[in-house]
């Protein structure tokens, strides 16, 4: 994709500047900015190394495992029908903190892992289904996502927690419920202090350059609200679609 | 607002404070955790310095050759019809494949009018609240075999959506 992008940058703005003659400009713009891009790292090696190691000192120490901890009631209210034993639990916990705190590099695995996890959960649910259907002698067609409205046996991962009905698992190759509303949360943007933001500030002379944390976390908490929602009503479509 | 900006200065001496006096309570030793985390910085940051060097560079491009200035005005008139500055789309629209092309388009924004003008305010929260879609669904889906993502992208972009018109609304606030 960027290599479309940069491209089309490239292409397009020296094609633009020989119609309009101003290669020359164009040329110097290309060499001022490569330099520029070398003072900013200088700036950012030094504000980034700094909040790396901050950051780092509180991974050590087991922040990111004691913030996870007290994640338990979101979670819940979150994904009510992942069990509450389940290893996914943890990963999504995980991810969420590591990326409210900025920590990119220990948010990734944590999240692929809990994809991999909600995966698993749902190969569990679908193997259930067909012993299910095959044991009632009703076929449980693969339908997207939603809730039959048979009584399970107690103690399944296809019965949902929160409703006490069957939930009917998405066929393989589609995402889960799980998954879309972990991604959504996800991609909704959860870091609470954007230090590489700050660091480019600094960089262009601002006289505030933390200014903008508390606003950054207000229009956070907006995406992430609406993503919540989102969720949680395309959750409730999808249960009265197949209920 | 003025509240909002003195907390906003607050927060991040705060939660140095915070982490470091965890890791000391917790017995660790901190200075030798802060010199492993501060150089996974360092080569981090040196890491993307070929990215930052290659986008700006085509920002460079785009910019000097009037190209940026034609593409942002062509669509100016209708876009601040709706109160919505037409420098700020590129950006909004870019970070959605990559964060670093966003943070070149940004950088000129700052370059142009400074970060403190409402629109490097703008533009520094917004790129603060949104995310990579598209790169960030490639990379988590696909490392599940997943081809059909339901209701993903919609939510994505809706939240973004939600956080781009917040970051207008807040940039106006602040300056």
């Amino acid at each position: 994709m960027l290599n479309y992008l940069w491209s089309f940058m490239i292409l397009a703005g020296v094609g633009w500047a020989a119609l309009h003659g101003t290669l020359p400009e164009t040329a110097r713009g290309a060499l001022e900015a490569a330099g520029e891009a070398v003072s900013l790292c200088v700036t950012m090696l030094g504000i980034m190394s700094l909040w790396m190691g901050i950051l780092k000192i509180g991974e050590r120490a087991g922040l990111i495992d004691r913030l996870a901890g007290r994640m338990a009631p979101v979670l819940r209210f979150l994904f009510p029908d992942i069990p509450a034993y389940h290893p996914a639990n943890r990963s999504i916990a995980f991810n969420m903190i590591a990326n409210m705190l900025g920590l990119g590099w220990a948010a990734t695995p944590a999240g692929l892992k809990a994809m991999k996890e909600l995966e698993e959960l749902e190969e569990e649910r679908r193997q259930e289904a067909e012993g299910f259907s095959a044991s009632c002698g009703a076929a449980v067609h693969p339908a997207p996502r939603g809730i039959v409205s048979h009584p399970a046996p107690r103690g399944t991962v296809l019965r949902s927690a929160s409703r006490g009905t069957i939930l009917r698992p998405a066929p393989r190759g589609t995402a889960s419920r799980e998954m879309c509303t972990f991604l959504v949360i996800n991609i909704s943007s959860l870091q609470l202090i954007p230090m590489n933001m700050i660091a480019y500030r600094t960089q262009y002379g601002s006289g505030a350059p933390a200014a903008i944390v508390g606003p950054a976390i207000a229009a956070t908490a907006v995406s992430t609200a609406v993503a919540v929602l989102f969720c949680k009503w395309m959750d409730g479509v999808g249960r009265r679609r197949a209920g | 607002m003025k509240l909002i900006l003195y907390l906003s200065e607050c927060v991040i001496p705060l939660t140095i404070f915070y982490i470091v006096g965890f890791g000391a309570l917790m017995r660790r030793p901190v200075y030798d955790d802060f010199v492993d985390g501060a150089k996974e910085g360092a080569q981090t940051v040196i890491g993307i310095m070929p990215t930052l060097v290659g986008l700006m560079a085509g920002v460079g491009v785009m910019r000097e050759s009037g190209l940026l200035a034609c593409l942002s005005e062509g669509a100016a008139g209708w876009l601040e019809g709706l109160g919505i500055p037409s420098r700020i789309v590129p950006v909004a629209l870019v970070k959605l494949f990559s964060s670093s092309a966003a943070t070149g388009l940004a950088l000129d924004i700052f370059k142009e009018y400074g970060p403190d003008s409402e629109l490097g305010l703008t533009v520094s929260i917004l790129l603060s609240c949104t995310e990579t879609v598209f790169y960030t669904m490639s990379v988590y889906f696909m490392s599940v075999k997943v081809k059909k993502t339901g209701y993903t992208l919609a939510g994505a972009l809706l939240a973004s959506g939600a956080g781009a018109a917040a970051s207008i609304l807040l940039g106006r606030l602040m300056s």
